[in-house]
C-alpha cells in the first residue's frame, strides 16, 4: 500500500505492507535512526516520535496509519548546529548515558514544555512515566526538562557549561 | 567537594584533568546519531528471525524445515542439524561448559533456540518461522532449585558424558572449622532462609548483530553487542576455527549493557553462519522477549545466612550456604578460579575473624547466565545478604541497625585489611563515611519521625545498606576468563600538532569514557581533554584487554591509561632535554610543560614537545622519535570502593504499597575523575536497587514457564518509583591505583537492594515479620504482613 507521510516537514511517499510498523518505516525505510526499538509493547518509550504534534509510542503504529498525517522525530529538534534547548538541557544535565532512550524522553518533553513552560517536577515525572530509562535512575532527565524550561532560549547559557550543576 | 574542581580549565572551558566536564559523546546521541548495532545497514544484508522453543523441556523429535525454505524472500534455514555438520551445534560457555547455539537433542527451556532463518526482511524472517514445523516430545521440568538435585528429578545434561544428575560444582571459601567454633561460643546466633531471585538487567536495546563474511578476503567483520570485543573475537577464533587476524569486532554504540552483553550468544554464533551461507551480511536482532527470556539473567542465589555475636552485639562469625540456579547451562561469565564470582567479600565491612561459605551450583530448566545486571562478579549476592542478615542481628537484639553496624565497621587502621576469606581490602574510613550518610539523612530525626508515625498506625522504614565491593578484575595470575587474564592494554599517539589519540580496549555502554579517559590523559600530559580522542570498541584499532564489565574499566583501564600517559611524559623529558639542550635531570614538571629548574621560561610544552618529537630536531641515542607509547596493565590487587545508603519508605498495610521517600547515598569511589558522571552512574545503580527490591519478578510455573517474559509482567522503575536521590561523597583514594581511583559503575547496584529491603522490613517489622525475599511488590508485603510470606521465585497461586 503507498502511503504518503509527511516526516520532519518533508512529505515521503513509499509502498508499505499493511502490517509494519510506523518504528520500522520510519528507521528502516526512511534510514532516521534515532527513533529506536525497544520492546513492541508500548512500555518502554525509546520509539516516542510526534504524530500530529502528540508524542505516541511508534512500535503500536501502523505506517499506514500514519497515511497523510505528519510525523516529527530527534532529527527535527536542532536547526543544523543550533541544538533546541531541550537537547542543551539533556547534555548539560548529564541526562543521557547509553543514549538509546534519549531520543523518546526528549521528544516526550519538548512536548511537554510547549505546552506547558514551566512544569512542576511532579509533572516532568507524571509526563515521562510512560517511559523507561536504565541509566540515568531520571533525576538528570528530570534536571534536564527543568533546565531546559529555564533557558527557553537555549543559546546563552550553552557557552558557560560548568556553572551548571545538575 | 575536593580540590579536583580546582583543575585549571582549557580555551574551551574543560578541566585539564578532572572536574565536572559535560560529555565528549552526547553530541551524536542528542541529534539521534547515535550508531547502535540496528543501525548499522550494509548494502545487499539479509534479516533473520530465531525460532525458539515453548517447552521449557521437551525431546525434538523431528524438525521440518521445507515449507519455511519455500516461503519467498527467505535464503536460509538453519537448524541444528546443519550446524552439526560444521561442528557449531554447541559452543562453549565462558565458565567452561556447553551451551547448544540451535538444539539437536532437547530444548532445556523456554526460549531456547531452535531454529534460525535468513531473509530478505525481518518481517518476512518471522513469517518463515510459523512455517517450521517442529515436534516435540514434552519432559517433565526441573523448575525449583531446590528439587533439581533428588533422586528421581530428571537429569537435563543427558548429553554430558558422565552426567547423571543436575549438580554442577560446589566450591566453598574461608574457614568452616573456625567459623563453627565461633557460632558454638556465641551468645546469640540467627539465622534465616534469604533468596536473591532471579532477575535481568533489561538494557533498553536488545542484543543483535551484523555479520560480515567476505567470501573473497576470508575477512570476517562482526557489529555485535559486546562489552568485550577482544575477548569476544579471540572465542570466535577459538570456537569456529576462524583466523583470529580476519575477525574484526565492532561494538558501536551501546544501548546499556549491565553484564548482559559480556557472553556470547547463539544469535551472534548464527548470524555469522548465516552470512557464511549467504554469501551476504546478515543482521540478527532479537526483541525484547527474546532478550528477557533467553539472555543472561541474573543471581538466582538461595541463600541460607547465619551469624553468630555476642550480646551486646560484637559479630562473632557468618556463614552463607548458597544453593546457585544457574539454569540449563552454565553460562556464568567469572573469572576461573572463582566459579561463584568474588560471592566470598560476603564477609561486607566488619571486623570479625571466622566466615565460612558453601555454594552448589545445579542445572534447571532455565535460561543460561548468572553474573549479570551490574553485579560486580556475584558481590551485589554477597552485600545483600550480609546487609540483610545484620539487620535480622539488630532485629534479634533490640538494637539500631545504625549502632549495630558502627560498632563492627572496620577502622581506618585496620587497611589494608585481610579479610577471613582471604581479600586484601585497600583503603577505607568507613564510619566516617556512615557518618556522612547519617547526617545527610537526617538519621535521629528519622527515627523520632517513625517512632510517632507508629504511634498513629503509620508505617514508615529506615533501611541502611553498608557496602564494599571489591572491582577492577584482576590480577592475571588470579583471574582470567577461558584462559584469556584479566590485563588491558592502552596506546596513546600525540601527533605533531599536540593533539592526542588514546585506544583502549575497554569500551562504554554509556559510562562516558570518551570523556573521562580523555581527562585521565589530560590529568598526566596538560593537553586540553577536548584535543584527546579516545578510541574504543573496535578490535582492529585498539589493543586487546577483557573488556566493560565488573566495574572494571577505571580500575583496570584507567591505569593503563594514566601510565601510558606517564610514559609519553617520560619519553616528552627526553626530547625537550634535546630541544633546549640540557640534561634530563635539570628538567622539571608542570601542568603541560618540562621546564629548567630554576629558570622555568626555558621550557617546551607538550605540544611543542610533539612537534619536536616528530621535526628534525636531533633525538638522543635510543630516542626513537614520534610521541606515543603502549602498556599492558596487570593490576596488582582490586580496589574496594564503598558506601553507605540510607533508604526511608512509608508502606501502606492495607495494600503493600511501598512508596520509597527519599534515598540517601553516600559513595567513596577514590578520586573522581569527573563528578558529574559518578553521580550519573551512582543514580542508575539506585534505580536497579530499587525495581531489584519492589518491582521485577522473573517466576516460572511447574511446567517452566516464563511469567516475566516482556515488560507488561517485568516491570522496571520509572520516574515515579525513584526519589531524588540525595548523594553525598568521602573521597579515601586506592593507594595502589595509579590516580587513585576505585571505579562505581556498579557500586549503586550492590548496595541499594539491601537499603530498600531493610527499609520495607523495617516498617513492618510491627506485625512481626523479620524477613521477606524480593521483590517486595504489594502482594508480597501483603502476605508477609499476614504471616504467610511465599516462594518469589515461584508461580503464585
Amino acid at each position: 500500500m503507498q502511503v504518503t507521510i509527511t516526516v520532519n516537514g518533508e512529505p515521503r511517499t513509499a509502498d508499505v505492507e499493511e502490517r509494519m510498523l510506523l518504528v520500522h518505516f520510519i528507521r528502516d525505510e526512511l534510514k532516521l535512526r534515532g527513533t529506536h526499538w525497544g520492546c513492541d509493547t508500548s512500555n518502554c518509550g525509546t520509539c516516542v516520535l510526534w504524530l500530529d504534534g502528540e508524542p505516541v509510542k511508534s512500535c503500536t503504529v501502523l505506517a499506514v496509519m500514519a497515511d497523510g498525517h505528519e510525523v516529527r522525530t530527534v532529527e527535527d529538534l536542532a536547526h543544523g548546529a543550533e541544538l533546541d534547548p531541550i537537547q542543551t538541557g539533556f547534555m548539560e544535565c548529564h541526562g543521557l548515558q547509553c543514549g538509546f532512550c534519549t531520543p523518546g524522553m526528549m521528544m516526550t518533553s519538548r512536548w511537554l514544555l510547549d505546552h506547558n513552560p514551566h512544569p512542576s517536577e511532579e509533572e516532568i515525572r507524571e509526563t515521562l512515566s510512560g517511559q523507561i530509562c536504565r541509566c540515568t535512575g531520571y533525576k538528570n532527565i528530570v534536571a534536564a526538562v527543568q533546565w531546559a524550561a529555564d533557558h527557553p532560549a537555549g543559546a546563552d547559557a550553552a557557552a558557560t557549561p560548568s556553572e551548571v550543576t545538575a | 567537594m575536593t580540590a579536583l574542581d580546582d583543575a585549571p580549565r582549557s580555551a574551551a572551558g574543560n578541566p585539564i584533568g578532572f572536574g565536572r566536564m559535560v560529555r565528549k559523546e552526547d553530541a551524536r546521541f542528542l541529534r539521534g546519531e547515535g550508531n547502535y548495532v540496528d543501525d548499522v545497514n550494509l548494502p545487499g544484508m539479509l534479516h533473520s528471525a530465531i525460532l525458539r522453543s515453548p517447552y521449557a523441556h521437551a525431546r525434538i523429535v523431528s524438525i521440518d524445515t521445507s515449507a519455511a525454505e519455500a516461503l519467498e524472500g527467505v535464503h536460509a534455514v538453519i537448524t541444528g542439524a546443519v550446524l552439526e555438520t560444521l561442528g557449531l551445534a554447541w559452543m562453549p560457555t565462558l565458565s567452561m561448559d556447553t551451551q547448544a547455539v540451535l538444539a539437536t537433542d532437547k530444548v532445556r527451556f523456554q526460549g531456547q533456540e531452535v531454529a534460525f532463518v535468513v531473509a530478505d526482511s525481518r518481517y518476512i524472517a518471522k513469517d518463515a518461522l510459523e512455517l517450521i514445523e517442529v515436534e516435540y516430545e514434552a519432559l517433565p521440568a526441573v523448575v525449583d532449585a531446590r528439587t533439581a538435585l533428588e533422586p528421581d528429578a530428571p537429569v537435563i545434561r543427558d548429553d554430558k558424558e558422565g552426567q547423571t544428575s543436575n549438580f554442577i560444582y560446589d566450591w566453598e571459601a574461608g574457614n568452616k572449622d573456625e567459623t563453627e567454633a565461633a557460632f558454638a561460643a556465641a551468645d546469640v546466633v540467627v539465622t534465616e532462609d534469604i533468596l536473591y531471585p532471579r532477575v535481568h538487567p533489561a538494557p533498553m536495546e536488545t542484543c543483535g548483530a551484523v555479520a560480515h563474511m567476505d567470501a573473497v578476503t576470508g575477512k570476517l567483520t562482526l557489529w555485535t553487542t559486546t562489552q568485550a570485543p577482544h575477548a569476544h573475537r579471540t572465542l570466535y577464533a577459538l570456537v569456529a576455527g576462524l583466523p583470529e587476524q580476519k575477525i574484526q569486532v565492532i561494538s558501536p554504540d551501546i544501548g546499556g549493557g549491565f553484564g548482559n552483553k559480556v557472553g556470547i550468544y547463539p544469535g551472534y554464533v548464527c548470524a555469522v553462519v548465516g552470512s557464511i551461507v549467504t554469501g551476504r551480511p546478515v543482521k540478527w536482532v532479537e526483541d525484547r522477549s527474546e532478550n528477557l527470556m533467553s539472555t543472561s539473567f541474573a543471581r538466582d542465589y538461595h541463600m541460607k545466612a547465619s551469624i553468630a555475636s555476642t550480646r551486646d552485639g560484637k559479630i562473632l562469625a557468618v556463614r552463607v550456604d548458597v544453593l546457585a540456579d544457574h539454569g540449563a547451562f552454565n553460562g556464568v561469565a567469572q573469572p576461573t578460579k572463582f566459579p561463584a564470582g568474588f560471592f566470598h567479600i560476603f564477609t561486607g565491612s566488619y571486623d570479625y575473624p571466622a566466615a565460612y561459605c558453601s555454594v552448589r551450583a545445579v542445572y534447571t530448566n532455565k535460561a543460561p547466565g548468572g553474573v549479570a545486571y551490574a553485579c560486580s562478579f556475584r558481590i551485589t549476592e554477597a552485600a545483600y545478604v550480609i546487609e540483610r542478615i545484620v539487620d535480622c542481628l539488630a532485629s534479634e537484639l533490640a538494637m539500631d541497625p545504625a549502632e549495630l553496624r558502627l560498632k563492627n565497621l572496620l577502622r581506618p587502621e585496620q587497611f589494608p585489611y585481610t579479610t577471613p576469606t582471604g581479600w586484601e581490602y585497600d583503603s577505607g574510613n568507613y564510619a566516617e563515611t556512615m557518618r556522612v550518610a547519617m547526617d545527610l539523612a537526617g538519621y535521629d530525626e528519622l527515627r523520632a519521625e517513625q517512632k510517632a508515625k507508629r504511634e498513629r498506625g503509620e508505617y514508615m522504614g529506615i533501611g541502611i545498606s553498608f557496602f564494599t565491593e571489591g572491582v577492577g578484575a584482576g590480577p592475571r595470575k588470579h583471574m582470567d576468563i577461558l584462559g584469556l587474564g584479566m590485563a588491558d592494554g592502552c596506546d596513546l599517539r600525540v601527533h605533531p600538532t599536540g593533539k592526542a589519540q588514546v585506544r583502549l580496549s575497554v569500551q562504554t555502554q554509556g559510562q562516558g569514557h570518551e570523556t573521562t579517559f580523555a581527562q585521565i590523559v589530560s590529568h598526566e600530559l596538560g593537553i586540553p581533554p577536548e584535543d584527546i580522542e579516545v578510541i574504543h570498541g573496535d578490535t582492529d584499532n585498539t589493543p586487546f584487554g577483557l573488556g566493560t564489565y565488573g566495574s572494571r574499566s577505571t580500575p583496570v583501564s584507567g591505569a593503563a591509561a594514566a601510565l601510558v600517559a606517564r610514559r609519553v611524559k617520560d619519553k616528552a623529558r627526553l626530547i625537550a632535554a634535546a630541544a633546549l639542550e640540557c640534561s634530563p635531570d635539570d628538567l622539571e614538571w608542570e601542568l603541560g610543560r618540562w621546564y629548567v629548574k630554576g629558570d622555568p621560561e626555558r621550557g617546551r610544552t607538550i605540544q611543542e614537545i610533539a612537534m619536536d618529537a616528530h621535526g628534525p630536531l636531533e633525538l638522543p641515542d635510543g630516542v626513537e622519535g614520534h610521541l606515543d607509547a603502549q602498556v599492558v596493565y596487570n593490576p596488582p590487587n582490586l580496589t574496594y570502593p564503598y558506601g553507605c545508603y540510607i533508604c526511608v519508605v512509608d508502606v501502606d498495610p492495607g495494600t503493600g504499597q511501598v512508596k520509597v521517600r527519599r534515598f540517601i547515598a553516600v559513595d567513596d569511589c577514590g578520586t573522581r575523575i569527573n563528578p558529574m558522571i559518578v553521580e550519573g552512574q551512582v543514580h542508575g545503580g539506585l534505580a536497579d536497587g530499587v525495581g531489584m527490591a519492589l518491582m521485577e519478578l522473573m517466576a516460572f510455573d511447574e511446567d517452566g514457564n516464563h511469567l516475566g517474559g516482556s515488560f507488561m509482567d517485568y516491570l522496571l522503575p520509572t520516574t515515579m518509583e525513584c526519589p531524588d536521590w540525595e548523594l553525598g561523597e568521602t573521597v579515601t583514594p586506592s593507594p595502589h591505583h595509579p590516580i587513585g581511583a576505585k571505579g562505581v559503575g556498579e557500586s549503586a547496584t550492590v548496595g541499594s537492594p539491601a537499603a530498600v529491603v531493610n527499609a520495607v522490613l523495617d516498617a513492618i517489622a510491627p506485625f512481626g515479620v523479620r524477613h521477606a525475599d524480593m521483590p517486595l511488590t504489594p502482594a508480597n508485603v501483603w502476605r508477609a504482613i499476614q504471616g504467610s510470606p511465599v516462594r518469589t521465585d515461584l508461580a503464585v497461586e
